[in-house]
């Protein structure tokens, strides 16, 4: 029972660090709601992530809680009704640039390993 | 974030995900999907958005908050749903925490405490010490010469008191009666070194403390209300003690105690002694208190009082009663050091208590456990994390601690204000109080009862064993035996904890009954004891003293009902209190520096008949001769035995004390001047000498004693209306009085050992029971198969035996241990007393199989097809 408590802890866990940065990332263009973040990144990706709402949400409000967003009430220009928005803050901006380039280097080791050839070419 | 921001956050998360979750809707139809089913594709996309604000609002931190809540609720039910469980618990909680904070507080006000003067680390009670006589002791009362030789030429002290409690005879003034108090003399500076200042008026002067100037007194804040109304004109105002005039100076602080508890005043020490007590090296009975000079220890300060002890000591070769070094003691330990001991040990007992008590809940608690493990099997099943069953038995556990804890600190209280009620005699008694010291130690021991009970509980619900739960559960032949062994350890413990404290218990009866039974060498029965003092004042010669005393005792003889009447000084059982010096005239004079002595009474011819101490040879006091013609001395058989061994005492002189040689004209039996103490070699002086003027009047009768005090006061008081009579006291309450202390902590130790004796049974039966239901099935089938009962029943019995007799063989095996902590606090009795052992292992053993022979027996009754059908 514990160990598997402790799996589904890990796969979160890998989850939240870049699901943040993707929240980041999607709200560089403007503020959006939940719905449309959600919804942007499951297109963009051509459906490759399926946008997981529990774990949406939870994101969006501990980025809040941490300062790297900002949320409000606002009508949306299509709809005639009040959306959640949230927008980026300088905070969240810096933060964004240390994930990517963090991201970055990430993916660089994890290449060097993967495809030793490659980087020799 | 407060409670209503957190209800407005969460309105605010309701609606956004409201509010998306309707775009998704919106969304769905707009890509052609019908009305009804866009509601489901949405939710489906979307999730489940109940468990999505629940995951979302575990962000905002209040989560724990609220899943402690939750618990608490959770716990509250269960608890409320097996009520008999639940009393049973608190009550045993309360009874340990209870016991626990009780004595801890006692021990804090006693024991921990500084004493409320002025940098109390530097005080220190100091002693003469060294070879005396034929005695040496380490820690003796004061001569008045030695103190001011140690205040002139020491350099380690900043100041040196001397105190010395005595009692006084308050005259009767304005319709009040006359009475006796508790008194003390002070050296002057007393107060100064102790730190201390009166409340009201002023502290004595030099020139109050000095032979021949007017008499001056310090009162107790409780005789001053009591007495005087708390009037503060009484300053200035004279009072008579004893007969003279003393002018009302100032009234001490309510907490002020010094010497001890139950001195209500304080006069002037050289203004009231004559000046030969207080320059004799050789007699011996003050305390001198000292304070240390800073950056001087404690030994370098007896060091020095050493050498000018050695000086004086040799001196006065020719004197064999000066000391000849000095010891000191902390002033605290000083007051405190009779009642340390026991204190600690009433405090590990009560420590034993606690665990037993802890056990016990920890033990029910299992018992839980185990009826509710297909419950808990199936929400663990569900996915109830592990972490949340074990914080649900320590909600559990800390509810019952709680309630516990808060019935036991009302118990605390009841005990607390019991005991200074009692025992307005102990030392410090009034520095007990509850605190918030105390109260973070109730504190500390409900949440360690918690964890400590908790715990055990919740181990019992090991993870692995869940799915076995659930297949055992159906059909159990066996099941649940490993929950029954942790049970049964459990109670080996307890039952070990409980042998120790029935020993311990048991030791201090037997001791107890050994100091009630103790030959006092006296009638104990049918004697009533009153106490006594004529002021020098009024009876200033010998032959004014002995004339009262020889009308007193003609007219309380006169009494109705009254078999025997006499007068001493001392009786038996009132304590040491006076020893003479003495030679034997017909010995040849003892070498330079030795030199005997021996407890020293003045007693009535008539005493020996009255108290029943029986004239062994020789005869008593002749009645004809008074005053100084009264030139007789009566011996103790054990005086007779020391000094004059194969020899013949009678017709013998003693020489004591500097008086005219005494002929020792008769041997009467030995007397314990204490109850627990040997006895000590005697010697009588007639009591018409008239030298004396305090003392007890015993009356014997064989009709009721109390009767006797009303008329004696009267006779008392025909004769002097300004005497007061006092401890009024049948020779069984002086007694019982004296060894008040050892009563009262057997009292404790039993109590407390029967309690645990009682939940260690109840622990036995509980778990008897227990396993008697696990295996009802299995037993209905052997009794189906053609078992005996009685043979179930004794398999049932030995099951329930086996823990206890285990705990009894750790427990007895602990007690040769701890009963050495006892060893000082036994009288005649040694530690091991294989009696008390073979009594408690009996009397636990009997408990034992008494608690487990009920579930062995309805075991054996089972009916096999109810058993079988039972599942």
């Amino acid at each position: 029972m514990s160990s598997m408590a402790k799996q589904a802890q890990q796969r979160v866990g890998l989850l939240q660090g870049t699901l943040d940065m993707l929240i980041l990332r999607t709200l560089l263009y403007g503020p959006a709601h939940g719905h449309q973040i959600g919804k942007h990144i499951q297109r963009t990706t051509n459906e490759f992530l399926q946008m997981q709402h529990g774990s949406l949400y939870p994101a969006l409000h501990r980025l809040e809680r941490r300062g790297w967003v900002v949320s409000r009430w606002e009508t949306a220009p299509d709809r005639n009704r009040e959306f959640k928005y949230y927008r980026l803050t300088n905070k969240g901006r810096k933060q964004l640039v240390a994930e990517e380039s963090q991201w970055k280097h990430m993916a660089e080791a994890v290449a060097r390993v993967m495809w030793p050839a490659a980087e020799e070419n | 974030m407060n409670w209503w921001q957190f209800k407005k956050r969460d309105a605010d998360l309701e609606r956004e995900l409201r509010s998306d979750l309707e775009l998704e809707e919106e969304e769905q139809r707009e890509s052609g999907i019908s009305e009804g089913e866009a509601r489901y594709a949405a939710l489906r996309a979307f999730g489940n958005p109940t468990v999505i604000r629940e995951q979302t609002r575990a962000i905002w931190s209040w989560n724990w908050l609220e899943s402690l809540s939750r618990d608490l609720r959770f716990s509250l039910r269960t608890l409320r749903r097996t009520p008999g469980f639940t009393v049973i618990a608190i009550l045993v909680m309360a009874l340990g925490i209870g016991a626990n904070v009780s004595l801890f507080t006692v021990v804090r006000g006693v024991l921990l405490t500084p004493l409320p003067f002025h940098d109390p680390d530097r005080l220190v009670m100091l002693y003469e010490a060294g070879l005396l006589g034929d005695d040496s002791t380490g820690s003796n009362v004061v001569s008045g010469g030695m103190y001011a030789e140690w205040k002139n030429q020491n350099r380690s002290y900043s100041s040196l008191a001397l105190a010395k409690g005595i009692r006084v005879g308050l005259s009767g003034s304005g319709g009040q009666l006359p009475e006796k108090l508790n008194s003390a003399l002070f050296s002057w500076d007393m107060l100064r070194t102790l730190g201390v200042q009166p409340a009201l008026g002023r502290d004595f002067t030099l020139a109050d403390d000095s032979p021949g100037a007017n008499g001056t007194v310090l009162l107790s804040w409780g005789l001053w209300k009591r007495r005087f109304g708390a009037n503060p004109g009484i300053l200035n105002q004279t009072i008579f003690l004893d007969a003279q005039p003393y002018t009302v100076i100032g009234v001490m602080p309510k907490w002020f105690d010094f010497p001890d508890s139950s001195t209500q005043l304080w006069t002037p020490v050289y203004q009231e002694n004559p000046e030969d007590v207080m320059t004799s090296f050789s007699n011996h009975q003050f305390r001198v208190v000292g304070r240390l000079k800073p950056g001087i220890s404690a030994s370098q300060g007896v060091a020095d009082l050493s050498l000018i002890s050695e000086r004086v000591h040799n001196e006065h070769l020719n004197d064999p009663f000066v000391f000849r070094s000095a010891s000191s003691r902390p002033l605290l330990e000083h007051l405190v050091g009779e009642i340390k001991k026991p204190l600690y040990l009433l405090l590990e007992a009560t420590f034993c208590l606690l665990l037993i008590a802890c056990l016990n809940v920890a033990n029910l608690q299992v018992a839980r456990a185990a009826a509710r493990r297909k419950e808990l099997a199936i929400r663990t099943a569900l996915g109830g994390s592990w972490l949340r069953l074990i914080g649900e038995r320590l909600m559990e556990c800390l509810l019952l601690s709680a309630s516990g804890g808060a019935l036991g600190l009302l118990l605390a209280f009841a005990a607390l204000h019991w005991l200074t009620q009692t025992r307005s005699d102990m030392s410090r008694v009034e520095s007990i109080h509850i605190d918030g010291v105390v109260a973070a130690f109730t504190v500390g021991v409900i949440a360690l009862c918690a964890l400590f009970s908790g715990l055990i509980a919740a181990f019992s619900i090991s993870d692995k064993r869940i799915l076995s739960a659930l297949h055992d559960g159906s059909r159990s032949g066996s099941g649940g035996s490993a929950r029954a062994s942790l049970r049964k350890v459990l109670l080996a413990l307890e039952v070990g904890l409980t042998v120790i404290l029935l020993i311990g218990a048991g030791l201090l009866l037997k001791s107890y009954e050994r100091l009630r039974s103790a030959d006092m060498g006296c009638i104990t029965q049918d004697v009533i004891t009153m106490h006594l003092g004529i002021p020098d004042a009024r009876y200033a010669t010998p032959a004014q003293r002995a004339n009262f005393y020889d009308t007193l005792l003609d007219r309380v003889r006169a009494l109705p009902g009254v078999d025997a009447a006499g007068f001493a000084t001392v009786v038996p059982g009132q304590g040491y209190q006076m020893d003479w010096t003495f030679s034997i005239v017909e010995h040849p004079p003892l070498p330079q520096g030795s030199g005997q002595f021996a407890l020293s009474r003045w007693a009535d011819p008539k005493y020996f008949h009255a108290m029943g101490i029986p004239i062994l040879r020789g005869r008593t006091f002749d009645a004809g001769k008074r005053l100084d013609a009264a030139n007789e001395v009566i011996i103790s058989q054990s005086f007779a035995n020391q000094y004059f061994p194969g020899e013949e005492p009678l017709g013998r002189h003693l020489r004591g004390n500097g008086r005219n040689a005494a002929v020792i004209v008769g041997i009467v039996g030995d007397t314990r001047y204490e109850i627990g103490e040997a006895p000590r070699p005697v010697q009588y002086y007639p009591l018409d000498a008239g030298v004396e003027n305090v003392g007890t009047l015993v009356i014997r009768s064989s009709h009721d004693l109390e009767q006797f005090a009303l008329p004696v006061q009267r006779i008392v008081s025909e004769m002097d209306r300004d005497l007061p009579v006092s401890d009024v006291l049948t020779m069984n309450q002086l007694l019982g009085k004296s060894i008040l202390d050892q009563s009262f902590n057997t009292a404790l130790l039993v109590a407390f050992a029967t309690v645990s004796l009682v939940l260690a049974a109840v622990g036995l039966f509980g778990v008897m029971s227990y396993i008697a239901t696990q295996r009802t099935t299995e037993i209905g089938i052997r009794v189906a198969l053609g078992a005996k009962r009685d043979q179930v029943m004794r398999n049932m019995l030995l099951d329930g035996m086996r823990p206890a007799v285990f705990g009894l063989v750790v427990g007895l095996a602990a007690s040769l241990e701890a009963g050495q902590l006892l060893r000082d606090l036994l009288y005649e009795i040694k530690p091991l007393d294989p009696a008390v052992y073979a009594a408690v292992a009996a009397t636990l053993l009997a408990v034992a199989a008494f608690a487990c022979i009920v579930p062995a027996w309805r075991a054996s009754r089972l009916d096999p097809m109810q058993a079988l059908r039972a599942e």
